[in-house]
């Protein structure tokens, strides 16, 4: 690790010199401390191989990111919004998750959807036990609660207790259905419509569908 | 970037033709009680545990090949199971028609007798 060339610490270091610009780079998070992880150094390495092959570019890699940032959090409420207001859409959204979504332009790259219905009778709620397998072309970035052993552990055996702490209060006689997302499948819920909204657009409903809803721990709600 | 991504075909469907499958929806089975060494998708909860089967989401590269630089070929056909929680945790403290769903592959699957009770549950 004495060759600068492989020494990430040296790179890292603000004299050092070397002949290409940092700006080519995708952005470092400016919030960690320490040294870098095993797997931070593996993949910093991996993508400069790539790009000194010409096979990436970091201006590609900068905006793959911002696409998980800025895009991809709000589809998922955009094609459950769709599915309020359109029972026949609904429908295909049942019976083929990824096919529904390309309808709306919504390309979900290699994850294979499945979407499950809340109703008056059920409730849907979904972990992954095994990792944290999560449709992030349709909701982006899992939040850090989705991936805990706190929840992962716990919504498989006591969900109406993990649900309570979300706030969501379920009466016994709806059947709670927790779906572990543990191999080639992906999963959304599709929320009840709340009363009271009536007429509204697709756009005003999107709003209310945030992104717990749409996992399951929270139900939709017209603010007051 | 967006030409380089429209260029991958990806998959139309969620569901991809699973022609040898060995159970139906409906069936009951129960997941294999077995600890091989390796990497599997099959929780260690649910082994030993029977359901009946949700939907048969199609044929997929065996994940248990994969982690390990193969193919994942011949693939395998993934089913979604249904299983009572009641069955699934004895000391389960919500009602009896709660459920809990999960991806399992064939090989990993055998039938279950009927009489073996903790097959109902559901809402379908």
């Amino acid at each position: 690790m004495n060759d600068p060339k492989f020494d990430y610490y040296a790179r890292k270091n603000p004299e050092h010199e070397h002949d290409h610009a940092h700006d080519d780079h995708a952005p470092v998070n400016e919030h960690d401390h320490g040294p870098p992880s095993e797997y931070e150094i593996l993949s910093r390495a991996m993508q400069e191989l790539l790009e000194q092959k010409n096979l990436i570019t970091a201006e590609q890699v900068r905006k793959r990111m911002e696409l998980f940032e800025e895009e991809f959090p709000y589809r998922g409420s955009q094609v459950i919004a769709r599915a309020w207001v359109d029972p026949a859409f609904k429908q295909r959204l049942l019976a083929d998750g990824r096919a529904a979504c390309a309808e709306m332009g919504t390309v979900l790259e290699a994850e294979r959807l499945i979407a499950v219905e809340n109703t008056s009778e059920v409730h849907n709620v979904i972990v992954c036990t095994l990792c944290s397998c999560y449709p992030r072309a349709l909701l982006g970035m899992p939040p850090t609660w989705y991936k805990s052993r706190n929840y992962r552990s716990r919504v498989v055996f006591e969900p109406r207790t993990v649900l309570k702490e979300f706030g969501t209060v379920l009466p016994d006689q709806v059947t709670v259905r927790v779906h572990d997302s543990n191999a080639d499948m992906r999963y959304v819920v599709i929320p009840m419509r709340p009363q009271g909204t009536d007429g509204w657009s697709e756009e005003q409903l999107a709003t209310l569908l945030t992104r717990d809803t749409l996992v399951g721990v929270t139900v939709p709600h017209v603010p007051a | 970037m967006a030409s380089s991504q429209q260029s991958v075909i990806y998959p139309a469907s969620t569901y991809t033709p699973a022609p040898a499958h060995r159970y139906n929806i409906g069936d009951r089975v129960r997941v294999k009680r077995a600890f091989p060494p390796g990497h599997q998708r099959t929780p260690h909860y649910i082994r030993g545990k029977q359901g009946m089967i949700e939907r048969i989401c199609g044929a997929f590269p065996n994940p248990e090949e994969l982690a390990y630089g193969f193919d994942g070929k011949p693939e395998k056909t993934l089913y979604r199971v249904r299983f009572p929680q009641k069955h699934v945790w004895p000391h389960y403290a919500g009602p009896s028609h709660d459920v809990i769903e999960m991806e399992i592959f064939e090989h990993w699957l055998e039938p279950a007798s009927h009489d073996d009770g903790a097959t109902h549950g559901g809402s379908s």
